[in-house]
């Protein structure tokens, strides 16, 4: 067990070493950040000046190591665009971002769910193939575009919801939270929505899969024969079996939501770590791209071992297994 | 139990009955970097510090120069300039201002860490001579000096000292300083709240020395990054005042009659440069010459390009093409030098076959992609002309972050440019563009094609000192016919900048495309 979590802790670091090595690259090959801070009247003696400032003109390893070890302590360095410490900007943008993929994950979740039991138990209605074809639409369509429909619908035309934006925040700690005010929970409408989408139709297909999986089985003919009801046997025997592999799935999903928030926050202008990092790429703040790629693959990682950790717990099959392979 | 519905009404009838005040809600795609005044010489974030701070002179609404801080000014020798300062002015937190705060302001704008020393170019230092007069003393005549100071703005010494930001912010001590999230200007609006890239609230500041002309009490902006977000919150009504409408949505939103769209053409100069200097061009498959030192090659090009195409076709009528390197708002336009002349593809390929090369040659372009206007497509589109007199241009369009540091390098053969003049003066642009490159000085700092004429520069370097305005408007026509005869670049056209607003908000345009929110009337 204790190997077991050792190695994927190792596995980890590994995989925060190559991405500090992609995100410090990023100084090395996109664009010139001192052409861009500079004004175009500046001369070549300030630009080496300010290459010197920045530290652009130590060797390559050395840039790498120093880069390592400020991160380690979740030193960034300095905003280029904003003048602001990198890890405070964020500290800031960061409860967007989660308050955002977790209600977009609780929609995918609330909709998902009873969506892909319905089409499951109903599978010949028309209703559940209406709702089938319709989730095939929200595979296909790219993110952006089904935001900008929703703008048009919600925002334009009907006037009921903002096309932008998070509302009114208010301070919980350190923590900005938009659930307090009355604007803030009609900002998140349309964002969240948006963004669980897509997990909205996986979860929908996979419990359908599985229910469909389940409701063949030996044991839901039994209890059928025993007599339970209907609520009983679907939703207590053969949901129930089903919500493993979509527990997991969505687990997993949720650092694809996080990071795929970037677009989704930049048709909203939603103020969270992905519109920082879009805003980032275009002036070329180098620092800002770094953070956010370590931390969002920081999140890949933790989510990742959470979820390894969990099956270890889950499955006892897995114990066993993993305890006769070492056994050998 | 019996105040509470009191209490509502109350609250009703106070959120209902202000009247007139008036809230504009603007956006436009990005936010302003800083709120330190001398921190980042950045247009956007210039126009947007113009509501809280205040400079010593200012532009009107026909972009002359006005006093504003300062009520007049003289020479007293040619190499000073005295300032006399308007009295019983105050800073927005109490402070009175004084000659102390231009003194302190013009230094810290000439503090290494400031982004506008271009503004101060020339200047010595300014001296307070009593409490509400002040010299600026200068290297040698300097004709642009006042232009100049309508980009310095004036911030109370004793405010910054005692916040410890008496030099503008630095990369160097990786912090933050007080003067990037906080302001005490003297201007019309007073910083109410600051989230960067969020929301910044401004509100009508009750001590403003002068009368307010427009009628806005407050200004809340947003910037939203999508273009078509933006517009969705316009047309929705959830703002007023979109800076940077997207081009292609100009002809649906003038036929909305809750909005209208207000154009002018911006003080920008789009062209094309070629490489003048070297034997052999970088990127082309002609070797052993260059030629684009052949006067004809460059006439040639002139020729096969046509400017009102580019301007229906690429830019939706949204350009005013041009044979010249500045705008007409610019002092020392040249006007009877800017006529387009009408493509002549015939006589391009005689010319190109009088210079050697009348099976054309191939050469690339190189083209930003997210900095002007229609940039990659103007790009684009004169490749395709440049094909029908046989010449083959590949088309690198690189975004700006890239683009620029590239063509800085000189690497480059053939590229595109679009030059401002934040000076309203000839000599800024022809300095930069036109004159010969002297190394590590603004003397051609933007001649990539490194054009070069003896007699130009000698024009130029004139300009720098003199002062009568006919004499300058002479040598700049002189410099322009020279460089215009030579086709040292290949003028473009000047971009239209279209802003668009709900019907019930007049704005005034500006050429700069600033908004001046003091202007700015809700009805």
């Amino acid at each position: 067990m204790i190997a077991f979590i050792l190695r994927r802790l190792l596995q980890g670091v590994v995989v925060m070493l190559v991405v500090g090595f992609i995100a410090f690259s990023l100084f090395n090959f996109v664009g010139d950040p001192v052409s861009l801070m500079l004004p175009p009247e500046a001369t070549q003696a300030d630009r080496d000046a300010m290459r010197g400032i920045l530290g652009l003109d130590k060797p390559f390893y050395v840039q790498f190591a120093t880069f390592i070890d400020n991160a380690v302590h979740g030193n960034f360095g300095i905003s280029l665009r904003l003048g602001r410490p990198v890890s405070a900007l964020l500290a800031e943008r960061l409860p967007a971002t989660l308050e955002l993929a977790g209600t977009a994950a609780l929609f995918g979740l609330l909709a998902g769910i009873p969506l892909g039991v319905y089409t499951a138990l109903r599978r010949d209605s028309w209703t559940a193939r209406a709702v089938l074809t319709t989730s095939l639409v929200g595979v296909s369509l790219p993110n952006f575009l089904i935001g900008i429909f929703l703008i048009l619908i919600f925002a334009v035309w009907l006037g009921w919801l903002p096309s932008f934006g998070r509302g009114d925040t208010v301070m919980i700690g350190a923590w900005s939270t938009g659930f307090a005010t009355k604007s803030g929970l009609k900002a998140i409408i349309l964002p969240a929505i948006t963004l669980g989408f897509f997990p909205l139709t996986l979860i929908m297909r996979l419990v359908r899969a599985e229910m469909l999986e389940v409701l063949r089985t030996d044991y839901i003919k039994f209890a059928r024969a025993r007599g339970l009801t209907d609520r009983a046997v679907n939703f207590g025997h053969a949901l129930k079996n089903t919500l493993v592999p979509v527990i997991t799935i969505t687990g997993l999903q949720l650092g694809g939501i996080i990071a795929f928030a970037i677009i989704t926050e930049q048709v909203f202008q939603w103020p969270g770590m992905g519109l920082l990092f879009i805003q980032a790429v275009q002036f070329a703040d180098v620092p800002v791209m770094a953070a956010y790629l370590c931390l969002i693959g920081l999140i890949f990682v933790v989510i990742n071992l959470v979820v390894d950790l969990l099956y270890y717990a889950v499955d006892p099959r897995l114990r066993v297994e993993r305890a006769a392979a070492g056994g050998h | 139990m019996r105040i509470v519905p009191a209490l509502i009404v109350a609250a009703a009838l106070a959120a209902g009955a202000p009247g007139d005040a008036k809230t504009l809600k603007w956006s436009s795609q990005g936010d302003a970097v800083t709120l330190d005044p001398h921190a980042q010489n950045e247009g956007f974030t210039n126009f947007f510090l113009d509501n809280i701070y205040e400079t010593l002179v200012t532009r009107g609404k026909e972009l002359k120069v006005e006093p504003l801080l300062a009520t007049s000014w003289s020479l007293v020798n040619p190499t000073t300039m005295r300032f006399k300062l308007r009295p019983n002015v105050k800073f927005q937190e109490g402070e009175p201002f004084t000659a102390d705060d231009v003194v302190f302001s013009i230094g810290r704008a000439l503090e290494d860490t400031s982004n506008f020393k271009p503004y101060l170019a020339g200047v010595k230092e300014a001296r307070k001579v009593d409490d509400l007069t002040v010299d600026i003393v200068t290297d040698g005549p300097a004709p642009v000096l006042v232009p100049q100071l309508t980009e310095v703005r004036i911030m109370s010494k004793s405010w910054c000292v005692k916040h410890n930001v008496t030099k503008p912010q630095d990369f160097k001590n990786k912090e933050e300083t007080y003067a990037s999230r906080h302001a005490n200007g003297t201007g019309e609006y007073v910083l109410k709240s600051r989230e960067a890239d969020v929301r910044t609230v401004l509100t009508l500041n009750p001590g403003w020395w002068d009368k307010p002309e427009g009628n806005v009490d407050e200004i809340v902006y947003t910037p939203i990054k999508s273009d078509s977000t933006r517009l969705a919150a316009l047309l929705s009504g959830e703002i007023d005042f979109v800076l940077d409408p997207p081009p292609q949505d100009i002809p649906r939103l003038k036929q909305d009659a809750n909005l209208k769209v207000l154009e002018g053409m911006e003080n920008r100069t789009i062209f094309l440069g070629m490489d003048q200097y070297r034997d052999e061009l970088l990127y082309s498959d002609v070797k052993g010459r260059n030629p684009f030192k052949d006067l004809r090659v460059r006439k040639a090009f002139q020729m096969a390009i046509d400017l009102n195409a580019i301007k229906t076709q690429v830019m939706r009528g949204l350009s005013v093409p041009t044979a010249v390197m500045y705008a007409p708002q610019v002092d020392g336009y040249p006007k009877e030098l800017d006529v387009v002349k009408a493509p002549d593809r015939e006589g391009a390929k005689k010319l190109m076959a009088e210079a050697g090369y009348p099976q054309g040659f191939e050469v690339t372009l190189d083209c930003p992609n997210n900095r002007y206007v229609n940039d990659e497509k103007i790009c684009v589109a004169i490749a395709g002309m440049l094909a029908q007199i046989n010449v083959k241009v590949r088309v690198a369009a690189l975004p700006r972050a890239q683009y620029f540091p590239k063509i800085q390098n000189y690497d480059t053969s053939f590229y595109m440019l679009g030059w401002g003049v934040p000076t309203f003066d000839s000599q800024y642009a022809l300095q930069s563009l036109v004159r010969t490159v002297i190394p590590r000085t603004a003397d051609g700092d933007y001649n990539f094609g490194r054009y070069s004429n003896a007699k130009v520069d000698e024009d130029i370097d004139k300009l720098k000192t003199e002062i009568d305005p006919k004499k300058r408007a002479a040598l700049a026509l002189e410099a322009s016919r020279i460089h215009q005869q030579e086709v040292g670049h290949l003028p473009l056209h000047f971009q239209v900048i279209p802003w668009a607003m709900r019907s019930n908000v007049s704005a005034v345009h500006r050429a700069d495309n600033k908004l001046t929110i003091k202007w700015v009337k809700i009805s």
